[in-house]
């Protein structure tokens, strides 16, 4: 993949991901004012459900690169567009955070104090929001150097859990017998389990093609 | 700043209403394309309601003095599109879209269990059994969201009176349509099908408490529970069951379709109650639905500001024990 492409799929990714938010921003402004129907009947829920699935969807999209690139090694520039959509995960999950401490409880902090101890879900998502945290921190290439590879990517795979919190958290958050979130859930499932197989195979083929692989 | 004089337009220029309002659904659909690779089809739908209000039929109907007062109504287009009816999807957008498949007449009320003697009654009976009058209620859904309606209904004591209970029915059970052919949100949620819903005798017979056929002078929307329904306006709205087919007089407390679904979450009682939050949520507050992002928000008040009222009907009882 020539370099000239990267550069135009990485504007076309950062509109993609700007988009919506600008879209959201607008209709916000325009709820709070000309039309009070712009982002539906309820907009505090609109927004919250707008900006968590947005999370949820961006996380799993960068996911899925580390297996698609296995499974496809014509794809492995892939890899150039997985800290851009982990960070955009992280800034949707920014937005998210923001919609609860302003739009739910208007900054009252003791309201928050009390969610997060006596409220599952409040608790399970903000867990997510936390382990992204270090992980947008230590985004940069410099941090990889300082940390080492291996290091960096162990703490990295926080990840996997930040996820798991997250799809726990929306399902404690909806109704019961509402299965929304059963779709996100099983693509996620399926992008986790697909890393141990991935890696199996290409061990056990690894030992086959042994002999072969010495040679230059 | 210079404000210029508005120019004459001569009549044939201006827009004629269905094309700019064509405009817009082409300009909003393609906006929800626009965010529908993030946000999903299902947020787009909820922006761009394509249900066609469907005008019921006029009522003729008396004012209540019961009606709330000092409340701006939710507009009409919330009321039918912004909907819970789990028999015709989970969305809140799904009733709106799919109950128009939901046949009305004929349509049938049956009563039984501790009764003098069974009966059915017909829909068009119910609906000139009373004078049908205008009550404007709170609504206060258990996911914290409300709404302020004009419903069209008469108490349903006056109703219970016609069913001729026994002494020894202590509870009143209310069963609505579950019906496949018509409802295709039956299999998309666990619930134990038919919906059923109860109340105590005293609540059922409180004047409050309303059997109700229509809303904002007109017969009820199917998506809001045609062709009727009850209103028990102090509870959560899952209390108020939609589309009922069956009431049934009992001795015990019958099971109800949320208390059946999530015991620590639903209790049979249900009163709006700002002190005793859900389990995963606050009920503190409530977002007023079709009002500005900044005014959605209020507090909830106790037995959703119908205390006066209802309050003494449970007089010694832990409402906390009791949610």
């Amino acid at each position: 993949m020539p370099n000239r492409w990267i550069v135009f799929l990485k504007v076309l990714v950062h509109a993609a991901c700007l988009a919506p938010v600008a879209w959201l921003i607008w209709n916000f402004w325009r709820a709070s004012t000309v039309a009070p129907d712009a982002l539906g009947a309820d907009p505090i829920a609109f927004v919250t459900f707008f900006t968590g699935k947005g999370t949820l969807r961006l996380l799993v999209l960068s996911l899925a690169i580390t297996p698609v690139r296995r499974l496809v090694p014509k794809l492995s520039w892939l890899i150039r567009f997985r800290r851009m959509l982990g960070l955009y995960a992280f800034f949707y999950a920014c937005l998210h955070l923001l919609t609860y401490v302003w739009l739910y409880s208007s900054f009252s902090w003791s309201a928050m104090v009390n969610d997060i101890v006596q409220r599952r879900f409040i608790t399970a998502g903000l867990t997510a929001w936390l382990l992204l945290v270090p992980l947008a921190l230590t985004s940069t290439t410099w941090s990889i150097r300082k940390l080492g590879g291996k290091r960096w990517q162990a703490l990295h795979r926080l990840v996997y859990i930040s996820a798991i919190a997250g799809v726990v958290h929306y399902w404690w958050g909806v109704k019961s017998g509402v299965r929304t979130p059963l779709t996100i859930t099983v693509v996620l499932a399926i992008l986790l389990l697909a890393r141990p197989l991935l890696s199996y195979r290409s061990r056990s083929s690894q030992s086959k093609t042994r002999p072969q692989s010495a040679q230059p | 700043m210079l404000i210029s004089k508005p120019s004459y337009i001569p009549s044939s220029e201006i827009t004629p209403k269905s094309a700019y309002l064509n405009r817009r659904k082409f300009m909003s659909a393609a906006g929800a394309a626009g965010i529908a690779a993030l946000a999903g089809d299902r947020i787009a739908r909820v922006l761009d309601p394509k249900t066609e209000v469907r005008a019921g039929t006029k009522l003729d109907t008396i004012k209540s003095p019961l009606s709330t007062t000092g409340e701006d109504l939710t507009p009409y287009q919330y009321i039918t599109n912004y909907n819970n009816f789990y028999e015709f999807g989970v969305e809140k957008g799904d009733p709106a879209k799919n109950a128009g498949r939901l046949q009305t007449r004929p349509w049938t009320v049956t009563v039984e269990g501790l009764v003098k003697k069974p009966k059915t009654f017909d829909i068009d009976t119910l609906l000139k059994l009373r004078p049908q009058e205008e009550r404007v209620y709170r609504h206060r859904c258990v996911e914290a969201w409300s709404m302020v309606i004009p419903w069209v209904g008469y108490s349903l004591s006056e109703f219970i009176k016609e069913c001729e209970p026994l002494g020894s029915a202590k509870f009143v059970q209310f069963l609505t349509l579950a019906d496949r052919k018509q409802m295709p949100g039956l299999s998309q949620s666990s619930i134990n099908w038919p919906y059923s819903e109860g109340l105590r005798m005293d609540e059922a017979m409180n004047p409050l408490t309303l059997l109700c056929f229509g809303l904002y002078g007109e017969t009820l929307p199917n998506q809001d529970g045609a062709p009727v329904r009850v209103v028990v306006p102090w509870k959560y709205g899952f209390k108020s069951a939609k589309s009922i087919v069956k009431v049934r007089f009992v001795e015990k407390q019958p099971h109800t379709a949320w208390n059946d679904q999530a015991p620590n979450e639903y209790g049979f009682y249900s009163n709006v109650n700002p002190n005793v939050d859900h389990p995963r949520w606050s009920q503190k507050y409530e977002r007023r639905i079709g009002e500005p992002i900044f005014k959605q928000r209020r507090q909830t008040l106790m037995f959703n500001g119908y205390g006066d009222q209802v309050a003494s009907l449970y007089n010694g009882m832990d409402l906390r024990k009791y949610y």
